[in-house]
């Protein structure tokens, strides 16, 4: 465990001087909170912009950061040295992802606290941004570890950010795209978090979020197999 | 400490190593010289348990490098080539992580900080360090647990000559203080300067092994006199000094050309003397790059 401790602890020293990461973890938040406050329009149902929001910055920030760090450290030698020291992958991991997600866990506080949502419903709307998150980290570490440097990582994350983050805010005005956007992750949550007011999970909602993770793991093992996390 | 059996390593149709084998004892600096493409870091890495051969047998610790444990493995001190800094870190930061990751404490930060003589450095961030505080903090980083074992990978390759004495001087002293080093090189003086003992790699093949002394009298041939005058001007004589040529049945117009030689230069010698113009006379031995030329035909920079 305390190697594990050592990666996320080197993690906190280095995102708080990589501004590439940071803006990733904090603008979505940010940005959420003015947006709740500042643009207002009729017949607009409550917190809108924080369910939107929410679902973008979960398929965009836990990608992007994870996929960046693991990616910079291909690159630069630093996960060779790292897995030199008899560092476990899945304890290297697990510290990054769990940094990661303690970054997303007190964005999303920070844009549902600041948009004002409260009591059962804001517990809910956290359990499923946990589930989310967990989900697009595990897709994030995936590209990472099959990118052999930044660049092509960059290649790679930036359709699938953008699949997975955009789908959701165009199937409300398309239907055609609705129908495909269904079978994403994101999507599914968003439909649940639409309305976290009253807790209506279905089975399809269950089925594909499922589904989505099993394939993202599969990709996950993979991805490991393949590159792994220092292999030549 | 470490002992390589008949070892290959194959990357696609391409032979890495062919056939190495080579025993380092304990508290020697053992070298591996040869120029870039020879197999030197491919076998750091099998010792190292990076890569693992296609056939032969590696032990390090008295262990097959497959059997040994975490632990084992901790005894180890490594600096590759390709292993990185955090760019984004301070010294110590970077020293930190691996100490968490070893389990040992801040006065052992502060013990290598003090070692490679960064202690001023302590809290300036890795970007903007110079190449050589560069070199001198993966060093550090391969110091920390204070290993059995140190493996250095062109610990000095692109340096200035003072910060490559200084690596040095660091090497040393670890050697010193009981551990056994493996470092490869293409730098025949750091070869020299530092190694008990050396072997020559070239295309995956060792061609030559002993100390640097035995290498480069094992191919003590040729004894070379040169005579350098006030004006800058050298004459130089050669002199066959191979077994062969002790021979008292050696040819009539070689013994003639030895002879003829050995006047010419006593004359030259005597002339300079009397004329007040000798700057400089001295024997050229051979070194371990003539040596690697007449065993390859290339040089160890190529």
């Amino acid at each position: 465990m305390h190697t594990t401790i050592a990666i996320w602890k080197k993690q906190v020293w280095d995102t708080s001087k990589n501004k590439t990461i940071l803006i990733q973890l904090v603008l979505f938040p940010v940005i959420t909170v003015i947006m709740n406050y500042a643009v207002k329009m009729e017949d607009m149902p409550e917190l809108s912009y924080l369910k939107l929001f929410s679902i973008m910055y979960l398929a965009m920030a836990p990608i992007t950061s994870m996929s960046a760090i693991i990616s910079e450290e291909k690159e630069k030698g630093t996960l060779r040295a790292l897995m030199m020291s008899y560092v476990r992958p899945w304890e290297y991991l697990l510290g990054v992802g769990a940094y990661v997600f303690c970054c997303c866990t007190i964005g999303t506080v920070f844009m549902s606290k600041g948009c004002g949502m409260e009591g059962q419903a804001w517990n809910r709307y956290m359990a499923v941004m946990a589930v989310g998150m967990v989900i697009s980290i595990l897709l994030g570490a995936a590209i990472g570890m099959w990118s052999k440097d930044q660049m092509s990582a960059t290649s790679l994350q930036v359709p699938v950010m953008c699949v997975f983050s955009f789908l959701p805010m165009i199937a409300q005005f398309n239907d055609q795209v609705a129908r495909v956007g269904k079978f994403f992750y994101t999507q599914q949550l968003y439909n649940i978090v639409l309305d976290i007011e009253n807790v209506k999970i279905s089975m399809e909602n269950v089925v594909i979020i499922g589904a989505n993770a099993l394939l993202i793991l599969v990709f996950f093992f993979l991805a490991y197999r393949k590159e792994g996390l220092s292999k030549d | 400490m470490i002992s390589v059996l008949d070892v290959t390593k194959r990357f696609g149709e391409k032979t890495v190593l062919d056939g190495v084998s080579m025993t380092v004892q304990d508290g020697e600096i053992f070298g591996l010289l040869g120029p870039s493409g020879a197999g030197k870091t491919t076998l750091i890495r099998i010792l190292t348990g990076q890569l693992r051969a296609e056939s032969g047998e590696v032990m390090v610790l008295g262990k097959r490098v497959s059997a040994l444990s975490g632990a084992d493995k901790k005894q180890f001190g490594i600096m590759m080539d390709d292993f990185g800094l955090y760019e984004r870190l301070n010294c110590y930061q970077n020293l930190k992580v691996f100490a968490d990751i070893y389990g040992v404490d801040d006065r052992a930060i502060a013990q290598v900080l003090a070692e490679v003589k960064l202690e001023s450095a302590r809290h300036v961030e890795v970007s903007k360090l110079s190449k050589g505080m560069k070199e001198r903090l993966r060093l550090a980083r391969a110091l920390l647990t204070k290993p059995k074992v140190l493996f250095l990978d062109e610990p000095t390759s692109g340096l200035d000559p003072q910060t490559a004495n200084e690596i040095h001087e660091i090497i040393r002293a670890r050697k010193d203080a009981g551990t056994v080093i493996l470092l490869t090189t293409h730098n025949m003086a750091e070869a020299e300067k530092l190694c008990d003992h050396l072997v020559l790699l070239h295309e995956g093949k060792i061609v030559e092994s002993g100390t640097p002394k035995e290498i480069c009298l094992r191919y003590d041939r040729t004894k070379r006199i040169v005579l350098t005058t006030r004006d800058g001007r050298a004459q130089t004589w050669s002199f066959d000094t191979s077994e062969a040529s002790k021979d008292l049945k050696m040819r009539e117009d070689d013994a003639t050309h030895r002879l003829q030689q050995l006047d010419e230069m006593t004359s030259a010698v005597r002339k300079a003397l009397e004329e007040n113009d000798l700057a400089m006379i001295h024997s050229q031995e051979p070194n371990l790059e003539t040596v690697f030329m007449a065993l390859t035909g290339k040089r160890l920079e190529e």
